[in-house]
């Protein structure tokens, strides 16, 4: 009997990219509950007594550095901070869709973030060059958490995973590509235009894109102020157009 | 695929902030710079650092007279006199620098409000003004062992403001990554180094890359603490391995091991020092403040070493809360309030709702010290290149480059990576020109060999033998405890000859998966004999230094030792040796003469010679030691 009288099985998606005999499958492991389980723990118990092929990705397993995201019982979220006191006996982990499949429950969110950062030019556009002689820029400190609210996004996948529109059009800028976007447009030390933003943000691909369904904002586990982020870039995007 | 060999201009291992931001440093001056990093960049554990970067900008009222000396007292101070005191210097008198060239980057500093603020200082609400003319300028907290506040925090998620900003420098610059990538061996001819063997950790497949400038970069090694730890999984300290693997390197101070005071018991994730900085208590079972007894001038903002002994000590002596996983005591900031937690310390907030799930303004935060940081790491001069190897370069925590001695000061480390990463980028772009890439590529093939060969060899054993996973949560047993806050000789003495077999019972490692790819048995028992041996050194350096300076505290030898123990331990370890070879270096030169730190113990053993004939014998010693001339570029 484990300590807290449950035994929990996990049902895993399986695939190995790199073996020629690896098909796409489901495989069931079961483990007893211990207190305080994390998926972080779970897995490695897995992984270290059953099964040492098993694929996954977990680095600060302290809900900072958005490596482990994955699709539980059908929900992206990140696997450290999820505990298993919260979910039923039987347990489904897939790998996050949209981005490119590692191995088992390992995706390349790195590649993708990457894309997008080049494509939406994810840097500040400063104006002039750095002066290491002169004292910083001030700025309003209310204006500096607004900014630091945004920033504060992961890059975890979890809320393109969960979007409709980022798991149809590859072009999508996504949930977490937009709140980028608005971290610099708000940034007045980025000196991008508003004609230089209307092209990054008001087409198919940027927040026009967005259909409203808002399953990002659900899953975001930084809980990012994202129906807030695309209010500001539409009248941002709109007060250029008008 | 990835093509066998290739080549760069300068190679970077590691995506951390002191990695990239060396990059950058050499990719702005049109050199071409390739960085492997193990996992993509934003998520190397740089950015798990929350509360603070040490700078003295002087902006706030309880900042006021700060500067780069006083800054540069507090570290050398902080170090128990085991820094090298001119590499503190050129620290302190970059950060600000540093801090602010991080501002340009786009990090949204918390700034100074100018009029009336609140904040808690020694367990009681003060109100102070602000001046209207600091309004805007980037505001500092409190941290332990500083005597102005002095950190430049972006909530508590600073290592994370901080990543991303370098990271978007990195993309701006079009600076090629490689994540999902392990350097698994240096290329080098035993005196030059020509960059390094790759493993993909997507594939499997191994690659050479020849560098004209090789950079490791790769952090901590606290797990070889196992899961105690506040480190990240990715810090198993493979850098610093591979640099020992040369069996040239030295690796400086290893036994100078940072325990955080206050990680989450019993998960061991951190909460940063900045709650205690911004007037946050810690209390015993009782509800009692046992640090305003211990410390009664600096109470909970002693440095880390003094403030985690004195919890240690608590505990032993019958004071903590017992529980099934060891015994902890409480964080207290309940009456800093909703606000405040919410917002200035937001990711503290956030870990202790997703991993306790309490509200830390409502209730107490079951807190134990526990591994954090690696004073120490590959040797390096004040340019940052390795002792005994040209070429090859170590910055950030996987270097000992050596600013903290045997103990580093909260705050500096985040520091350290911007200000190392500039200036050892600044003298690899320098010199990094001067000629091509003038190697026999046999080095590279063999180095290649190598690496391939090793995991074939562990692939093709058969039968029984132990688990790297076994031998990794016996190498964590042995490291928490018996080279741990409190040691001793007998224990020392038991853990080096344990971990000695634990080596030797990795060369009988049998894999029971084979699966194509990285296959992540493979790729942990790989680097299992690396971590044992780094952990072996640990403890025998430790088990050597008979005083106690910083961070290594000896019951049995419970003084400083300024008159023989004045110095820097170097280790080597050559491939047919069964024991690594422990030597010494004088510190450096010392300005500041050895004394009170201001915290902890008074009572110490002084120097038997004078500074005078101290200094007069460092540049011998450490040129002795295997330093490189410096190119006079910083």
């Amino acid at each position: 009997m484990s300590e807290t009288g449950r035994r929990l099985t996990f049902e895993i998606f399986r695939f190995n990219p790199q073996d020629p005999e690896s098909k796409p499958h489901m495989q069931s492991f079961e483990i007893d509950e211990v207190p305080y389980m994390s998926l972080f723990m779970a897995l490695n118990e897995i992984r270290e007594t059953l099964d040492p092929s098993l694929q996954f990705d977990f680095a600060c397993r302290s809900a900072i550095c958005g490596s482990c995201g994955m699709m539980v019982n059908g929900k992206p979220v990140l696997g450290c901070r999820t505990q298993t006191s919260d979910l039923p006996d039987r347990i489904r982990l897939h790998p996050l869709p949209v981005f490119k499949l590692v191995g088992d429950l390992s995706v390349d969110t790195g590649t993708w973030f990457r894309e997008m950062a080049e494509k939406s030019e994810a840097w500040v556009h400063a104006e002039k060059a750095f002066d290491p002689e002169a004292i910083e820029d001030r700025m309003d400190d209310e204006l500096a958490q607004q900014i630091y609210d945004s920033d504060r996004c992961i890059e975890c996948g979890c809320c393109i995973s969960s979007c409709g529109v980022a798991n149809v059009n590859d072009e999508f800028a996504g949930p977490a590509g937009l709140n980028r976007i608005a971290r610099f447009a708000m940034d007045p030390r980025d000196t991008r235009s508003d004609e230089e933003w209307f092209e990054v943000i008001s087409n198919e691909n940027g927040v026009f894109g967005c259909i409203g369904m808002m399953a990002c904002h659900d899953v975001c586990p930084k809980e990012l102020p994202l129906l807030e982020v695309y209010a500001y870039l539409r009248r941002k995007a709109l007060s250029t157009a008008l | 695929m990835t093509a066998k060999i290739t080549s760069t201009d300068v190679l970077v291992i590691g995506g951390g902030l002191a990695g990239e931001r060396c990059a950058i440093e050499a990719a702005a001056a049109g050199h071409d710079v390739l960085i492997l990093s193990l996992v993509p960049p934003r998520r190397s554990h740089s950015c798990a650092a929350q509360g603070g970067m040490q700078a003295a900008l002087g902006n706030c009222v309880k900042a006021e007279g700060d500067n780069p000396d006083v800054h540069y007292l507090d570290t050398v101070r902080g170090s128990d006199w085991g820094a090298d005191q001119a590499v503190s210097r050129i620290f302190a008198d970059n950060a600000p620098i540093a801090v602010r060239e991080l501002a340009h980057f786009g990090v949204p500093w918390t700034r100074v409000k100018g009029g009336k603020n609140h904040y808690f200082i020694k367990g009681e609400r003060v109100e102070i003004e602000e001046a209207l003319e600091n309004d805007g300028l980037i505001m500092h907290r409190d941290f332990g062992g500083t005597a102005k506040w002095r950190a430049c925090y972006a909530g508590a998620g600073t290592g994370h403001s901080a990543l991303f900003a370098v990271d978007a420098e990195v993309v701006r610059l079009g600076v090629t990554v490689r994540d999902r990538a392990e350097a698994v061996e240096l290329i080098h001819d035993g005196t030059r180094c020509y960059g390094a063997v790759s493993r993909c950790l997507r594939t499997g497949e191994h690659s050479a890359i020849l560098a004209k400038a090789t950079v490791i970069a790769t952090g901590g090694h606290g797990r070889i603490y196992g899961q105690y730890t506040t480190n990240a999984t990715i810090n198993e300290g493979m850098g610093a391995a591979i640099a020992l693997n040369t069996g040239v390197v030295p690796l400086g101070n290893m036994e100078a091991v940072q325990f955080h005071p206050t990680a989450l018991s019993p998960s061991g994730i951190l909460v940063t020092e900045g709650c205690r900085g911004d007037g946050g208590y810690l209390l015993d079972k009782d509800g009692h403040r046992f640090m305003v007894d211990a410390e009664p001038e600096k109470q909970e903002l002693a440095s880390r070493d003094v403030v985690s002994r004195h919890m240690a000590q608590r505990m032993f002596d019958g004071f903590g809360v017992e529980t099934k996983f060891g015994p902890h005591l409480w964080l207290d900031v309940r009456h800093l309030g909703d606000e405040h937690l919410r917002t200035k310390l937001r990711e503290v907030w956030e870990i202790c709702r997703d991993f306790l799930g309490l509200d830390p303004a409502e209730e107490l935060v079951p807190v134990r010290p526990t591994q954090h940081y690696s004073m120490g790491g590959v040797r390096v001069n004040a340019e940052g290149e390795a002792y005994s190897m040209a070429g090859l370069f170590a910055v950030g925590e996987a270097s000992c480059w050596d600013m903290h001695g045997f103990n580093r000061l909260g705050g500096n480390s985040l520091a350290e990576t911007i200000v190392a990463g500039m200036l050892v980028g600044r003298r690899i772009a320098a010199t990094v020109g001067r000629g091509g890439l003038d190697v026999e590529t046999r080095y590279a093939s063999e180095a290649l060999q190598k690496a391939e060969e090793r995991a074939a060899e562990l692939l093709g054993r058969e039968g029984d033998g132990p688990s790297a996973y076994g031998i990794r949560d016996a190498m964590a047993e042995v490291m928490i405890r018996k080279v741990g806050i409190f040691r001793n000789g007998d224990d020392l003495g038991q853990a080096v000859a344990e971990l000695r077999q634990l080596l030797d019972d990795c060369d009988r490692i049998v894999l029971r998966s084979r699966v194509p790819g990285m296959n992540p048995e493979l790729t942990f028992a790989l680097r299992i004999r690396n971590m044992v041996r780094l952990a072996h050194i640990t403890a025998k350096g430790a088990l050597a230094r008979t005083e106690s300076r910083g961070a290594h505290f000896r019951t049995d030898f419970p003084l400083r030792d300024d008159a023989s123990w004045l110095n820097r331990t170097l280790a080597r370890w050559t491939d047919d040796a069964a024991e690594p070879d422990i030597s010494y270096e004088p510190v450096g030169e010392l300005d500041v003469p050895p004394g009170h730190r201001g915290y902890g113990a008074d009572e110490r053993i002084e120097m038997a010679m004078p500074v005078e004939d101290y200094n007069r014998q460092v540049e011998e010693g450490q040129r002795a030691a295997g330093k490189l001339p410096t190119e006079g570029v910083l």
